[in-house]
């Protein structure tokens, strides 16, 4: 009944040192869906994604990717120390190279068409976060794996970004995974919310999770607000593409996620 | 890279060139040579912010030379050993969690103490000290150049070669790690030929001033490079032009020529800084 998941956790737990991080974690993400896990700081938000791109051991439980399957991945932040020259052209031939119609085609498409020639450092936190994910959308990625994307963008710049995410997933049907902390636009942009907290407090549509109790115990407020900040929000961006989908046209009820089926 | 000037003397093979028999020639061929390693390491040197780990490993190579002599091997093998002894054990430490900087004072002031002590035991290190301090790139002979040009050789061949991953890792580790790149293997790499670089850059310059050899060309070419490459390249060029120049100091007032190569390669980073059009 249901198709394997590109990319799935069981039961996973994660050890740093000698702290537990994560305990007993199952987490799935199919085809053309926008997961966001969401969760305070030391939740253990980063660790999972880490744990899912392999970059971490488990402990327990097993990770499960589609064969084949490719990854984009977009860091929290990138300290782009000036003593490295480097321009937005070069940066995304890192570490495949890629030829200079893939890279114009790329950047159009992220809202940064003329951005090729200027100097990593000297982007603002927007441009860069546009090139980070222009540079993960080259290897034509099944899954989009972003942790904490907008970090340090203003409302606005955040609203654009979220929408640039709907748009890519609309036109390519790559599945994307977020992790955030902010309990704000992303609500509104995603299919499918996970509340962490080393473990998984509650999990469903927006609308679902933000009303269970779960959730506001977490967060300590009640989020009716939310939503429609997002709506709000749309009339004052400056900075993203211009056309925008319906945020919710691709929200789903709560999911279960447990239903799984093995593969490999 | 072949190396080049050598290999343009057709008739004759490397042990009886003639023009190799001129000291001044060899001189500048160790000096281009070393260039040609620490112009790319010592980027990465720059990028990663491993100018102390630098110094802490070549400081370790004075006590390479005194095991070495102490035990009859070859000074290269010794310095190669102990250098890449000590760039495992800072890594090992800071992975132990101790400050990156409390380790690399300790280590580098200490093996430079251990050093000039076994030194002191060792008449043949001890009489000889200032040149393993600073270097006696006058007194380069046929088998130094060799060993200086099959370093910088093997050093260069892998910096091209991994190149990229390196650039990956030095931006961001995991997403190097996402690309299916380990840092930790480019790490060590890195590591590797920071040794090579020491063994290799000990008669040129001497154990005091490796790190900078590696660091001074590098930032002075950062303030014309758009690219990593360009820095790269510039800071091959311009730690040839200045050992030339400082070999010319050398020469005309007798100064010390390790010295002298530094002293070159600030006035052009001055230049640099000065001239130079830092991007922002």
């Amino acid at each position: 009944m249901t198709a394997p998941a590109l990319i799935e956790a069981r039961h996973i737990c994660v050890r740093l040192g000698a702290t537990e991080v994560l305990h007993d974690v199952s987490i799935r993400v199919d085809r053309a869906e926008i997961v966001t896990i969401l969760g305070p700081n030391g939740s253990g938000k980063s660790t999972l994604l880490r744990a899912l791109l392999g970059i971490l051991p488990v402990a327990g439980g097993q990770v499960l990717r589609a064969v084949g399957l490719r990854v984009g991945y977009v860091p929290q932040r990138l300290q782009i120390d000036r003593s490295m020259p480097i321009t937005v052209r070069r940066f995304l031939s890192l570490p495949v190279r890629v030829s200079d119609a893939d890279a114009a085609a790329v950047l159009q498409r992220v809202g940064m068409g003329d951005g090729g020639g200027l100097q990593l450092a000297a982007l603002s936190g927007g441009q860069l976060q546009r090139v980070l994910l222009a540079r993960a959308l080259l290897g034509s990625p099944q899954v989009l794996m972003l942790d904490e994307p907008t970090q340090g963008l203003d409302q606005p710049g955040e609203a654009g970004f979220y929408r640039l995410i709907e748009e890519v997933r609309a036109e390519t049907g790559v599945a994307v995974l977020m992790v955030s902390h902010d309990l704000h636009v992303v609500m509104a942009a995603s299919d499918r919310v996970l509340c962490l907290n080393g473990h998984i407090c509650c999990e469903g549509s927006p609308q679902v999770v933000s009303s269970a109790p779960a959730y506001r115990a977490l967060f300590g407020l009640g989020t009716g607000g939310t939503l429609a900040l997002y709506r709000h929000e749309h009339d004052h961006d400056h900075a993203g593409p211009h056309d925008h989908h319906d945020p919710h046209a691709h929200s789903h009820g709560a999911n279960d996620h447990h239903d799984g089926h093995p593969h490999a | 890279m072949t190396p080049m000037p050598i290999a343009m003397v057709p008739t004759t093979t490397m042990m009886d060139t003639p023009m190799l028999d001129d000291f001044l020639v060899r001189a500048a061929l160790a000096g281009v040579g070393l260039s040609l390693a620490t112009g790319p390491l010592g980027s990465f040197v720059v990028w990663r912010r491993m100018a102390y780990f630098g110094d802490a490993t070549a400081h370790a190579a004075i006590l390479g030379v005194a095991m070495a002599l102490a035990m009859d091997l070859p000074v290269a093998v010794g310095t190669l050993v102990v250098a890449m002894a000590m760039a495992v054990t800072v890594t090992w430490l800071a992975a132990k969690g101790w400050a990156m900087d409390t380790t690399l004072g300790v280590m580098a002031h200490s093996a430079l103490a251990f050093g000039l002590v076994a030194a002191g035991f060792l008449p043949e290190v001890r009489n000889d000290l200032q040149s393993w301090l600073f270097g006696d790139i006058l007194a380069v002979t046929r088998m130094d150049l060799g060993l200086i040009w099959g370093g910088a050789a093997l050093v260069l061949g892998l910096m091209v070669w991994r190149w990229q991953a390196l650039l990956t890792s030095t931006l961001n580790e995991d997403l190097a790690h996402a690309s299916g790149i380990n840092p930790d293997r480019e790490r060590l790499i890195l590591t590797l030929a920071l040794a090579v670089v020491v063994a290799v850059a000990l008669k040129v310059v001497g154990a005091l001033f490796i790190a900078a050899m590696l660091i001074i060309p590098a930032a002075a070419a950062r303030g014309f490079a758009r690219s990593p490459e360009g820095m790269a390249v510039g800071a091959v060029a311009v730690g040839a032009v200045a050992s030339l120049a400082g070999l010319q100091l050398s020469l005309w007032q007798d100064t010390q020529a390790g010295p002298s190569v530094i002293v070159a390669a600030a006035v052009i980073f001055a230049l640099s800084v000065t001239f130079g059009r830092m991007r922002h």
